[in-house]
């Protein structure tokens, strides 16, 4: 074959490997509850295309050829596994549902189980999100486990433990029922939105760890959304995320200065991104059902009117903030609408807000303290300002964050 | 498949115990294990005397330790165990949450592993 003939499978094998790795993960996985062995056998299946493709071509179907090659493997594997003894009827019918004259592209999604599985409120909360990272998305473990700073090792340790989790206590491959759903999906939406990484908002706390997995986040979140067309908070989800995502070219200097959002040039924001943004919250908002992540992305809505008015409408953002505080008073939230209130009503209002969350439970929490500083600052309480700048630059992770509000405390 | 609901009792729960079965905690239980009958699911199981009266054995290098009470000191105690058959987790974790002992102490579910059994009975 060509050089370019073989550039070409490898290409193809790339983008099948990203676009579908999910796909055929969950739809193995899905008869046998076995994601470590469904896993195996689509690496294999790989390697076996880089061997064949190359030399035979491409196949018509390179999806189909995959699933074929990654089921046989999946059965071999399991065949060595005592899963064997449970799962042997299902194996059967993973053998007869395929005659590979009738392989077609056709396979059923159960991407959307997956995440459910992998959101599981059986499986230890914080591998929600690296659990999807690996399943659907195909990230390994080395490259997870900085945004969660564990080393390689003990992510990839976690994520077996999660899994073998999966295979053994009787986690099921099915959407919830009606009334479970609600609180079955935040779980989904919140495990991609932690992929996104929080601090996002105005606050100071930009996470520079989560910045490598934003990408990934959107994915997931368009996935999820390509399987769950109707939802409004799935499309809230996304909403937020294009948002804010649109910001990040503005949100650092030319030199890697932190640059606040009050304080960024909206010229610089990506007008794609938040068209987007705006239309997915449009069709959100048409199912009439209000939730946490359509309120955020409407916060995120408000602030970039700016790049047509030049303004921004607190007063909007104060309400939409006072229905999120009835739906989750998360502290975050609620540092976010001192900020806001601080804009509308003056600081001593947006301290009263400050003032009323216990400051125990915030003694950790970096973006409070950058608000409540700011906020004294503007009073004139010097003093006083210092001392919640210290406490917020003590607490920050981001270097630029920490330079940025080491020069406010001046 | 088959679940253990592991049921671990506080005081309070293992206290009613006293009360010859007219307390309202083995009322739920009675109405509870009448359900899991009703319902088909029911496989096995049994309420273990109180934790005082276990004894908890070790052997370490030929010499037999024998240490009066439970093998875990915790506020609550494993106080009996019942066996379900059940399709899912979910399945069982909806029971579980039923059981009386979900709102005094915890229960725990398991899936059985007959796999080990199968290895162990040959």
């Amino acid at each position: 074959m060509s050089e370019s003939g073989q550039e070409n499978a490898h290409r193809t094998i790339e983008r099948v490997a990203r676009e579908s790795y999910g796909r055929l993960v969950a739809y193995l996985a899905s008869h046998t509850r076995d994601v470590a062995a469904a896993e195996d056998a689509l690496s294999e299946a790989l390697v076996a295309a880089l061997r064949a493709w190359p030399r035979q071509g491409v196949p018509q179907n390179p999806e189909a050829w995959l699933l074929t090659a990654a089921r046989h493997s999946h059965i071999d594997l399991l065949r060595h596994q005592r899963v064997v003894f449970e799962a042997e009827p299902t194996l059967l019918l993973l053998r007869e549902n395929s005659p590979e004259t009738r392989l077609a592209t056709e396979f059923p999604d159960e991407r959307l189980k997956l995440l459910f599985v992998c959101a599981h409120p059986a499986i230890d909360p914080a591998m929600h999100t690296p659990l999807m990272l690996q399943t659907v998305l195909g990230l390994d473990a080395a490259r997870i486990a900085p945004a969660f700073l564990l080393s390689p090792k003990t992510m990839g340790q976690r994520l077996v433990r999660a899994k073998t989790k999966i295979r053994d206590s009787g986690i099921p491959f099915e959407i919830p029922q009606e009334g479970e759903l609600p609180e079955r999906l935040e779980a989904v939406l919140e495990a991609i939105y932690a992929a996104f990484g929080i601090g996002w908002d105005d606050m100071a706390g930009t996470d520079q760890r989560g910045r490598d997995l934003a990408e990934e986040a959107i994915w997931l979140s368009r996935v999820l959304l390509h399987l769950m067309p109707s939802v409004a908070e799935v499309q809230g989800l996304l909403a937020l995320m294009l948002h804010c995502e649109a910001r990040r070219p503005a949100r650092r200097g030319p030199d890697g200065r932190y640059v606040p959002l009050s304080e960024q040039d909206p010229k610089q924001w990506s007008r794609p991104l938040m068209e987007e943004a705006e239309r997915h919250l449009a069709e959100a908002f048409k199912h009439g059902r209000s939730g946490r992540f359509q309120l955020e992305a409407a916060i995120q809505s408000v602030h970039a009117e700016r790049a047509h008015s030049r303004q921004t409408n607190w007063a909007a953002i104060v309400l939409f903030y006072e229905q999120l505080i009835r739906m989750a008073p998360a502290f975050g939230t609620r540092a976010g609408y001192a900020a806001a209130v601080a804009e509308l009503n003056g600081p001593p209002a947006g301290l009263a807000v400050l003032d009323a969350i216990d400051p125990e439970a915030v003694a950790r929490y970096q973006p409070y303290w950058a608000v409540r500083a700011h906020l004294l600052q503007r009073l004139g309480k010097t003093g006083e300002a210092s001392a919640a700048y210290d406490r917020a630059i003590g607490l920050a992770e981001d270097p630029a964050v920490r330079e940025f509000l080491l020069q406010k405390r001046g | 498949m088959q679940f253990a609901l592991l049921i671990y009792e506080s005081p309070v729960a293992f206290a009613a115990r006293k009360n010859d079965g007219v307390d309202p905690y083995t009322g739920a239980w009675r109405a509870y294990y009448k359900a899991l009958v009703d319902a088909g699911i029911y496989v096995g199981g049994d309420p273990l005397e109180v934790p005082e009266t276990g004894t908890t054995v070790r052997l370490t290098d030929g010499k037999r330790w024998v240490q009066d009470g439970p093998y875990a000191d915790t506020k609550e105690q494993l106080g009996g165990f019942t066996i379900l058959e059940l399709p899912t987790l979910d399945a069982a974790l909806d029971w579980a949450a039923r059981c009386p002992a979900a709102s005094l102490g915890a229960v725990e579910v398991r899936p059985l592993a007959p796999h080990m059994k199968r290895r162990v009975t040959g």
